[in-house]
């Protein structure tokens, strides 16, 4: 490992220690994600949705913006047809996720099937900041794994407490996702055309907030790097040449050399 | 079965298909120059769009409120090099404690 490597924590470490780093980011992720779970639940049984369903909704369809656009609608007194496309409309953002993970992540069988299920904002963000398959892929799973387990128990606990429970916002949750988009952002931003690109994108976003349903900005500000990327590179704005894509699916622990 | 369970359910099952579909674009796609350089600043876009998000949008309104506070206490805990779970707990803390104060 070279200084020229960032990581969530600043310590040089050895691969083994930045993969424990990397678990670790993972689990508070998943901690910070899925006490969020508390307030979809308790919005889930005051939509109208019974306990099973607001369970369904975390287990199966298991992507946050979805499930909230989802129980706003039947909430709103929308029809459960509206509900179903405001939620799939949302859930496009997932199928980017999984172009840019496929060259990472294990096809095929029950484990195909398991990192399909977890792809979501947290696991696609976490996975984009390692720098090796091996980083990627233990930040894949652990943020899809601890969100998934944290997103369900707190769902549960929300729709069985209902209103009883206080308002995440009250203990400061909204900024603490801030927080760590930002932190996951903060290692990539080591040019100037990077820098650009994230600026460029929160401004769309914002741009956009007011004429698209919540979550659609975040697609319309993914169309900054179609842009950019067709544009004639300059310097080449995070890296070189496209690296080569091993297909030696399975052997995590053999892959590490460095990717830019 | 109600209307609202067949909603739930198609749904969730479409949910999963999307995030499947995105992993079957053939590798050779993926590896042309331009597209893997679109898929390489894709995260930094969708990253930044994020952070402006979870920071100022609140439904389809942009407010500004405790959590850009909190994302200020990040950044700056971010240039001290701070470990990531300090960034994050420092963001909710900055914006719960503007919020018991009553000044956000």
């Amino acid at each position: 490992m070279t200084a020229a490597v960032p990581a969530p924590s600043p310590r040089p470490d050895t691969p083994d220690a930045r993969l424990r780093t990397i678990r670790r980011t993972g689990f508070s992720i998943g901690l910070a994600t899925g006490l969020y779970g508390i307030s979809f639940g308790a919005l889930a049984t005051a939509s109208g949705l019974d306990v099973w369903q607001a369970m369904v909704l975390s287990a199966v369809m298991f992507t946050g913006g979805s499930q909230f656009a989802f129980v706003g609608v039947v909430g709103g007194g929308g029809s459960a047809l509206g509900a179903a496309l405001a939620s799939l409309l949302l859930g496009i953002r997932n199928t980017l996720y999984g172009l840019i993970l496929a060259p990472s992540l294990p096809r095929g069988g029950a484990r195909g099937a398991a990192r399909a299920q977890l792809t979501i904002d947290e696991s696609a963000a976490l996975a984009a900041t390692g720098t090796t398959e091996a980083e990627r892929r233990a930040g894949f799973w652990s943020a899809g794994v601890w969100v998934y387990v944290f997103w369900n128990l707190f769902t549960l606990a929300g729709a069985l407490a209902g209103q009883h429970i206080a308002d995440p916002a009250a203990w400061g949750l909204d900024a603490a996702a801030a927080g760590a988009f930002i932190a996951l952002l903060w290692p990539r931003l080591r040019s100037g055309d990077a820098v650009a690109i994230a600026v460029a994108a929160a401004f769309v976003a914002l741009l956009t907030t007011p004429v698209l349903p919540a979550g659609l900005p975040v697609l319309a500000a993914a169309l900054v790097a179609v842009v950019a990327g067709l544009l004639p590179s300059r310097r080449g704005a995070t890296g070189h040449a496209a690296p080569e894509v091993d297909a030696s699916d399975d052997e995590p622990a053999t892959d590490e050399e460095e990717r830019r | 079965m109600s209307l609202l369970w067949i909603a739930v359910i198609a749904a969730s099952v479409l949910s999963f298909v999307q995030k499947w579909i995105g992993y079957q674009a053939p590798q050779d796609v993926l590896e042309r120059p331009r597209i893997a350089r679109i898929t390489r600043l894709l995260p930094i876009a969708l990253l930044g769009a994020l952070v402006a998000t979870q920071t100022a949008a609140d439904g389809t309104e942009v407010v500004l409120d405790a959590r850009l506070a909190g994302l200020g206490v990040a950044v700056v805990l971010l240039l001290v090099r701070a470990p990531f779970l300090v960034v994050v707990v420092g963001a909710a803390a900055a914006a719960a404690a503007l919020r018991a104060l009553g000044w956000a």
